[in-house]
């Protein structure tokens, strides 16, 4: 078990997934601070993000909770956004993080230095809680 | 009868900015000037190829397209795989002109995206305000990314793992304006340099407005038919050698090797039925949305090994007299990008296989290379084209 931090938010104004049978577990785990990725009990495959099958073998896939670390894989400086929530936080980074259980998940870095930050530094999650069904993970360096 | 598969007539609306047309008015202009161009009659058309995609209020999806036309066809063929659609497209026509499942088909785009929407395309976001996402894309939604932006990822870990530079990456604008400088039609003309594209403002690290493409208005219209029915028509057919296509995800968040892209699936077996190798390519017509995708395409389809393309370019091998042009019509770096470039990618390879390409004509230009990018280096389509049966 890896509790992180979970931030609560004023109002939220940015888009939102969509919930459904599959990926509803994910977003409520994120809103208590956990965040999931899914295991194949037929092959092993880790997989992100939650389906309804292994990509690998077919087989109906478990959930895993991980650590909620891992290191950065790529990213980018966002600089021009048109979007007015986005457009007050810019510049930001948008990232591909590798985690310690292997796959890559998507995310962002709001409000770290972008000049701070450099491919295979170790971040670790946290999340806001965007609505009551819904945490969002982000990623910061870890201290 | 010879079913060989050729592409007869091709036709290009009006662009950069044609204000006076909406987006299926552009398929419709380019759609009479390829009929035009091919001297075939509208009436022997039995097969309709289109990808949609407009965008914007315009319905312009291949059934809807092709009852606007009226081509009561005996093969459609809708496949949107974003702007890599029409190099599938000549994959998917050159089986079905082969199999006997239609004789003579027509591929059309078209989109009003500079007129009606500016240059929001890149940066605009895909989801604007609080809604709810479905479906994969709902794990990307909250984080603020860009079209720009995930062109970008890709860059910083082919800098990251191989040294590229963003001056390596600049050459490939600088090569492709210097061909839209011979273009009247292209929306950017002015020469570049390295210096001008490093300084240009950036807009998703590490690539900046020059590595980017343009937003521009525009359609575009090709004919495929056999060999057969090509003897007495208008233009030297134009014959399609191989053709295949291959995808590793869609949304980005599902991208695996930011360094590299489907054409390593497609690429080999495009080459395999074409029966040519690299060195017989004369023209490369790769799809330019960002400097970026020029270099990845360059490595994943095995013109230069992985890693090695920066230096590469650098050397000027895609430029105006070096070994493998690119881009000869300016590319949508510089010429024409309504959104999804894929079909003018096959547009000015014909045109230059022909031996039509005026002050860009590449000298006995006989093998060109088609290929379109789709998503965000997400499907991968290619296209090899000769002026010579195979």
């Amino acid at each position: 078990m890896s509790i992180h931090e979970v931030i609560e938010v004023e109002e939220w104004a940015k888009p939102l997934p969509g919930l459904d049978a599959v990926n509803e577990e994910y977003w409520k785990a994120a809103r208590e601070g956990r965040l999931l990725i899914q295991q194949c009990p037929a092959c092993g495959h880790r997989q992100w993000y939650p389906r309804a099958l292994c990509t690998v073998c077919a087989a109906d896939p478990d959930w895993l909770e991980t650590s909620g670390r891992g290191t950065l894989h790529t990213f980018t400086v966002i600089r021009q956004q048109g979007i007015p929530a986005f457009k007050a936080e810019l510049p930001y980074a948008v990232v591909m993080v590798e985690l310690e259980e292997g796959p890559l998940v998507f995310g962002s870095m709001p409000g770290v230095d972008v000049d701070t930050i450099e491919i295979g530094m170790a971040l670790e999650v946290y999340f806001l809680a965007a609505a009551d069904d819904t945490g969002v993970p982000y990623w910061r360096p870890i201290a | 009868m010879d079913r060989t598969p050729v592409i007869v007539g091709i036709g290009l609306s009006d662009y950069p900015k044609a204000p006076h047309l909406n987006g299926v008015q552009h398929h419709v202009l380019a759609a009479q000037r390829a009929i035009a161009d091919a001297g075939i009659d509208k009436s022997e058309i039995d097969g309709y190829v289109g990808a949609g995609g407009g965008g914007g209020m315009m319905v312009d999806d291949a059934v809807t397209m092709a009852e606007y036309l009226r081509i009561n066809h005996r093969y459609i063929d809708g496949t949107m795989t974003g702007g890599s659609s029409f190099e599938f497209h000549v994959q998917h026509l050159a089986a079905a002109i082969r199999d006997g499942a239609c004789d003579t088909a027509i591929v059309t785009y078209g989109s009003d995206q500079l007129s009606r929407m500016g240059r929001s395309l890149g940066t605009g976001g895909m989801h604007r305000g609080v809604q709810r996402v479905a479906g994969p894309s709902g794990y990307e939604a909250p984080y603020g990314n860009s079209l720009v932006g995930s062109y970008a990822m890709h860059a910083k870990r082919h800098m990251h793992e191989f040294g590229t530079t963003s001056e390596q990456l600049a050459e490939i604008a600088v090569g492709v304006r210097e061909y839209a400088s011979l273009n009247p039609n292209a929306i950017y003309r002015d020469p570049i340099t390295v210096d001008d594209v490093m300084s240009s403002r950036m807009i998703a690290d590490p690539l900046h407005l020059l590595d980017c493409c343009a937003i521009t208005d525009g359609g575009g219209a090709f004919i495929m038919t056999t060999a057969e029915r090509a003897k007495d028509l208008a233009q030297p057919p134009v014959y399609v050698l191989g053709a295949a296509g291959g995808q590793t995800h869609w949304n980005v968040s599902q991208q695996t090797d930011f360094t590299s892209s489907a054409g390593a699936l497609a690429g080999p077996i495009a080459f395999e039925r074409a029966g040519v190798t690299h060195d017989d390519v004369d023209l490369l017509m790769f799809y330019d949305s960002f400097t970026i995708t020029c270099l990845i395409l360059l490595e994943s389809l095995g013109f230069v090994p992985k890693g090695e393309g920066g230096p590469f370019v650098a050397e000027g091998h895609l430029k105006r007299g070096g070994k493998w042009p690119l881009n000869t019509d300016g590319g949508g770096l510089s010429n024409v990008h309504p959104g999804m470039r894929g079909i003018f990618l096959i547009i000015e390879a014909v045109r230059q296989l022909r031996g039509q390409g005026g002050e860009a004509q590449v000298p006995d230009c006989e093998v060109a290379i088609a290929a379109g990018s789709g998503g965000w280096l997400s499907c991968i389509g290619v296209a090899i084209l000769g002026s010579n049966r195979p």
